[in-house]
Order: C-alpha cells, then structure tokens, then sequence
C-alpha cells in the first residue's frame, strides 16, 4: 500500500495534547510521522487537508449491526460502511442479534464479516449470560480469543445483582470491559417511553428515571466491591449521571456513555406518537438531558456512543406502543455533536475529539486507536467543522431510516475516513 | 340558537385539540339531535350515501352499538368490523388496515384500539374522516362530550362547576378527554384516587389532586366515578378490592356526608361494591343512564358536523335536509 501524506490540516489529537495546522504521515498502516512540512515519500498519495481538520479516526463503542438474524435492518458490511461515512473507523457491535453472540463461534463471524467490508473495523462482543437469559456466563476466555473486546447483555439488563457480580469478578481474570444496559424491569414496567407529563398526556405507559437510577446504583457498588471494569451504556438521566460523577472521584473503575439523542432532545420529540423518538433509555425530561450534557463537558460521560439501533421503516410504521425502540445514529452522530456541544460553546473541538475517539478506544482497550502518535494505527477522520448540512435519510448507507433527525440543519461532517491508511469513505461519494 | 363555530375539520381525535367554541358546538347541535330519538320514527337523512366503518379492535358494547345508533339514526350506510385483540395479534398491521379501509373509498371510520394514538396514526393515513372510539389510554373523546353534556343539562354552564374524576386515571381515556373537556369548558377539575392508579405529573394538566375520597367529596359538585379496571389487579396497584371499597368507594354515606347536592356520573360498566355503592349508582343523585341516552345524541352530532353539518343548520337537518 503507498504511504498517504495528509498535508497542512488542523490535527487535534488529545492523546498527545496536540491542537496544531501539520501534516499526518501514514505508512504501512501505520502512523509514520506527524509534524509540520513533512516531504511525500516516493509514490505516496497527498490529500490536502487544508482547512479541514484531521483527528484520530472516531470510535463508536455501541452500535447493532443486526447480522446475524435481522439483515434486513442492517447487515455488518452496510453497519461498517455507514460508520466509515459517519466519520468512524471502529464500531463495536453489540450481542444481541438472532441468535445472541455468545459462543466463539459467532464472535469469529461478526469479525471475518467486518473484515471484509470495506468499511469501519469492526469490533465484536459477546453475551455477559447465555443468551442473554442472566443465568449462566458465557465463557469470557473463549470469546476474549475469538476477538470478543469486551462483554454485555445490551438490550436487557442482568437482573439479579448476583449473577452482575459474578461477571464482574470473573471478568477481572482477563481485566474484560463489562458493559450494562441499566433498567429495572420491575419499575420500567413494559414502558414505551419516558415517565412524565408527556407520557400521561399521551397514554403511554412512562419508564421512570428509577428504573435506570437504581440499577447504575447498584452496579456502580457492585464495580466497586469487585474492582473490575464497569461501561454504563446510554446514560439518560441527571440523578445517573450524578451517581457515575461521585463513583468516579471515589475511584470506581467505570466508564460512561452519552448518545448524540439524549443530549439533543426530550420526550416532547415523541408528541404525536412520533416512533422515530422511541427509544431504550427513553428520551428524557430537559433536566435530564441538560444533566447528560454536563456529563459530557465534565468528562463523567467519557464517552459518546451513538446506539444506532437500525430497524425496517414498517416496524416503525405501527402504533407507538407497537414499534420497536431505537434509532439509527452513525451519519448524524459527528453533526449532532459538533452542532449541539461544540458550536454552543459547551465543550472544545479537542473535548469533542476526546470523547468520540480517544476515550473510547480506552474504554474498550483498543491498542493503538484513538490516537495518531507514531506507531498507532492509520485510522484517521478528516472533517469539515464549517459543512452545513441537512439531514436527509435517503442518503444514509445504512440499509435503515429510522432517525428523529430528518430535515435538522447540523454543522461539520466527516469528509474522509481512513482505515490503517485505506481510504474507506470520502465525501463525493455521498453524491 | 346554535351559533355558528369553526369546523371541527377532518377528524375527531380528542378534546385536547378543540377550543371551547368547537365544543360548545357540539353539545347544542347534540341538545338539536336528542329529539330525534324521542320520535316515533327515529330516522332523518342527515347522513344519507355515507359510508362509514365501525372498526372495533378491542372488546367495546356500549360504544359500538351507541355510535351504531347514531349512524342508523342518520341514515348512514354502516360497516362492523370487530375484533378480539389487537390487529397485530390478527397478524394484521395497522398500517394495513389504514390501507385497505382508504381502498375502500369510505366516509368515515370510527374507530376503537388497544393502542394509544392508534386514531391519530390511522387518521394521518386515510383521506377518510377519523372518529376515535377510545384509544389505548389517551382519549374517548365521544364519552368525554356525552359527560359534558350531561353535567351541562343538570347545572347548567360548567364555568366554574368543581368536578373531581375518581378512581383508576392512570389506566383511563375517558378521565385524560374528561380534563381536557371540562378545563376548556371553565370547570375546576380534580383527580382522586390512590397514586398508583394517577398518571406521572397529572398536576400539570392542570387538575387538583385529592388522595382521600372524603376530601375529594366536600369539593366537588360533580364527582365522574371511572370504572376500576379489574385485570388491572395483578399488577399490584391496589392490595384489594375490598381495601379499594373501604378507602376510594363512592358510598351512600359518603355522598350523604356531602356539604353540596353532589352530582354521580359513571361512564360505565359499573363495578357496584367497588369504586360504586349500588344504593348510589340507582340513586337521586345519579345520571348514569342519562349518560347513556346522551351519547347517542352526542354520536350524531359528531358525525353530523364532521360530515360537513353546521350547528346553526341541525334543527334543518333533522327536518329533513342532508348534511
């Protein structure tokens, strides 16, 4: 593969503290060198990156792919190709497709899959329990070895606080990331969306903020008790974001996320039974979500994930109590960020860079991504803080539309995505 | 006379969508419309060539066969479709449903789902006009102006009149078109019932809330006393039927212990001995069957003005003049 000099943009890399106009030099897949007036090898590929800028390729550490079960929703090569358009070079998929990924089996699938598809790396992890049912532990060295980077039962929660502890403990042989899906079934209640005024306007059974508070309590003493490494995914509420701020100065070993949707809307996005704003954490109340955001800018959410949880225009196409929960997020997810928490002024475009790609390479301890310190791997994002742009479905690559986003006007889009030096996605070809 | 008000436009979803106007007109055009079940012959041609659907997705008699009614009263040219369960369990999607009954070039749909916003989601789909039947536990908006117009009968304006909804609000389509109704109307409005069975933040609706039936009933002029959904027991609301009597039961002495001449309105099935004395539903102060008859007057006034029916024009109508 020829070297690929990325010349003269503003490079922000928090790995390395770096905020600087220079050049990015990958070879081998590999970054080589970065630095100002770099010569091109012989035979290297130039982008000029003028007035754009060049980050570590972003992260996602929570995305459903729906392969193998649902490809109708999504298959893994459309999944990693809506990433690399997103602006990400690495997605992490979540378990719970048909059948579940709890055997090494189905780990090494989704990874050959990933590999093949020309787009985002593709990261699996497998089941915290056999088929999700929170009975029995899947076998964690087993999947660690088919590529598994860490484990979660996402979707559903693992209900019996003892069976969380013995995963949390088993976990530590391997120092495996354990991500949790928080929610009290018995207080959610087969909610639809989130417990408020709109809700009981609407009729809709309301999942309280309990429902989740109570479980990242919990599991927050839990990764304390055991010392092991605890991902609280899709963080929705103030009082959740709080628990993780107070375990986090205590020295609690956990890492947090924030999507781009709850730090962007409330439940008034579901008025008019609205299926495209149901979601699993519901959206919440505006304290809520400015407490998300708070999350965000403090480093309590270290992380943004974006959930993108593709499903078929008709399973949305239903009474609201009827339609599956989830939205898609992957080619709005670094519009919706810059927009909402950079061009406010909330966080910087280095604490941007931050969250979507340093932090959570490290959360999921992904060597040498998140990062463009020579020797770390040539995945990088080049993007266009001043793009503006509008969100229209019909363009996305992912096989699903199923976005509350439609018609939104954002700021900054990815332009280029490199994968170890491979260009896997640039602009022209969204057309 | 019944003056002339905005149209009511396509569809009757809920009362959270109409003004005050739009309401009034309903109920004078519906106060138009009771004689005409007082005749003999209890038929005019208002709705004369009018197709409409009666969909009925969920287990419903006293709805159905009152807007049946109504229609049949009006000439209209009417469709059953029923059904246990919901149109998913069918293996039918709602969406389909939509499609086929927009293929069949009808005039209305009346509809009645387990699923809230099942109404809007069908009336946002078919060029036809959308009547909801109660939807999941949002609205009913039908039964919400029958109340109205039965609380109007006996007190005359609502302005004013303090009406406390009782019993399981939470679960209830008729206490959400109830508080919409009645607070545009100029009532104070009021819910009581344990909080297990009162929505997440009902204050913010606007309504008072009493968590003793006692205090509930030296308030209120008018108390609307729902039904305590008995397969709701399972699920932990209330520890027992029993307890809910002996704490919530609207009771002879209870109402006899009233400060004012308290008015009884039940939308009905009645559980008598549980959120209702028997010696109360059948008593001076109750109109529940009253309720019942003005249902079908309000059912003909909503397909009437939704038909494109002027109130100031249904003392025509019924004369004889089609809508």
């Amino acid at each position: 593969m020829n070297p690929v000099l990325i010349r003269g943009g503003r490079v922000v890399d928090p790995s390395q503290r770096m905020d600087a106009v220079a050049d990015v030099l990958l070879v081998d897949g590999r970054v080589a060198r970065v630095g100002q007036g770099i010569d091109a090898p012989e035979g290297a590929e130039t982008i000029d990156a003028s007035g754009l800028v060049v980050t570590p390729g972003l992260v996602d550490v929570h995305v459903h792919l729906r392969e193998p079960g649902q490809e109708h929703k999504e298959t893994i090569r459309t999944g990693a190709r809506a990433a690399a358009a997103g602006g990400f070079t690495t997605v992490v998929a979540m378990p719970n497709t048909d059948p579940p990924i709890d055997d090494p089996a189905a780990v090494g699938f989704v990874l050959a899959e990933g590999m093949r598809s020309g787009g985002a790396r593709v990261f699996p992890t497998g089941c915290i329990t056999m088929r999700q049912q929170g009975e029995q532990l899947t076998e964690f060295g087993e999947l660690i070895n088919a590529g598994a980077v860490a484990v979660t039962d996402d979707g559903k929660p693992v209900v019996s606080g003892g069976m969380l502890r013995m995963a949390l403990e088993y976990a530590l042989t391997f120092d495996l990331p354990v991500a949790v899906h928080e929610e009290d079934p018995t207080l959610a209640r087969k909610g639809t969306m989130n417990e408020g005024i709109v809700a009981s306007r609407l009729g809709l059974t309301g999942i309280p903020n309990a429902a989740e508070d109570v479980m990242i309590a919990r599991d927050l003493v839990l990764a304390e008790l055991t010392g092991a490494r605890l991902h609280v995914q899709h963080v929705s509420t103030r009082l959740g974001v709080q628990l993780i701020r107070e375990a986090k100065a205590r020295g609690v070993r956990v890492t947090a996320e924030a999507t781009p949707h709850h730090f962007t809307l409330t439940d008034a996005a579901v008025e008019a039974y609205r299926t495209d704003a149901k979601m699993n954490p519901p959206l919440r109340s505006e304290a809520d979500r400015d407490a998300v955001r708070q999350g965000v800018r403090d480093g309590t959410l270290d992380v943004i994930a974006t959930d993108h949880a593709p499903h078929h225009y008709d399973e949305k196409e239903q009474a609201f109590e009827d339609a599956p929960f989830g939205i898609v997020g992957l080619e709005t997810a670094l519009g919706l960020t810059y927009t909402e928490l950079v061009a406010t002024g909330l966080i910087d475009l280095p604490t941007m860079v931050e969250r979507m790609s340093c932090a959570p390479a490290r959360a999921m301890k992904l060597d040498g991504m998140g990062s463009l310190a020579e020797g770390s791997l040539a995945d990088v994002t080049i993007m266009d803080v001043r793009a503006e742009w509008t969100v229209n479905p019909a363009s996305f690559l992912s096989m699903s539309r199923n976005t509350p986003f439609t018609g939104r006007a954002l700021r900054c889009r990815a332009v280029r995505t490199l994968v170890g030096g491979r260009t896997v996605w640039r602009e022209t070809q969204a057309g | 006379m019944p003056q002339a008000v905005p149209s009511l436009g396509k569809d009757l979803l809920g009362l959270e969508g109409l003004t005050r106007e739009q309401i009034t007109g309903i109920l004078d055009t519906a106060e138009a419309f009771k004689e005409i079940s007082e005749r003999p012959v209890k038929k005019v041609p208002v709705l004369r060539n009018k197709t409409i659907v009666n969909a009925f997705f969920e287990n419903s008699t006293r709805t159905r066969i009152s807007f049946e009614f109504a229609e049949k009263r009006l000439a209209a040219d009417t469709v059953n479709i029923s059904s246990t369960g919901s149109s998913v369990a069918k293996g039918e999607t709602l969406v389909d449903t939509a499609r086929n009954l927009e293929a069949m070039r009808i005039d209305m749909v009346v509809i009645r789902h387990g699923a809230s916003g099942s109404a809007q989601f069908l009336a946002d789909r078919i060029a036809s006009s959308v009547i909801n039947a109660g939807d999941g536990k949002h609205e009913h908006p039908t039964q919400g102006l029958l109340d109205l117009l039965t609380i109007r009968d006996h007190r005359g304006p609502l302005d004013g009149l303090h009406v406390c909804i009782c019993g399981d609000v939470l679960h209830s389509r008729v206490a959400r078109s109830n508080i919409h109704g009645l607070r545009k109307m100029g009532a104070q409005v009021a819910v009581c019932g344990p909080a297990t069975l009162l929505p997440a933040q009902v204050a913010e609706m606007g309504v008072t809330v009493f968590r003793r039936i006692e205090e509930a009933i030296e308030w209120a002029d008018v108390l609307n006393i729902l039904r305590l959904q008995l397969e709701r027991m399972t699920g932990g609301f209330i520890p027992s039927l029993r307890e809910y009597n002996r704490v919530f039961g609207v009771t002879r002495a209870r109402v006899e212990a009233a400060p004012r001449d308290i008015l009884i309105l039940h939308p009905g099935p009645m559980n008598r001995g549980v959120e209702i004395d028997s010696d109360v539903a059948d008593g001076p102060h109750s109109v529940i069957l009253q309720q019942v008859t003005n249902g079908v007057a309000v059912r003909m006034a909503v397909l009437y003005l939704l038909s494109g029916g002027q109130p100031e024009q249904a003392e025509a109508a019924k004369t004889g003049g089609a809508a």
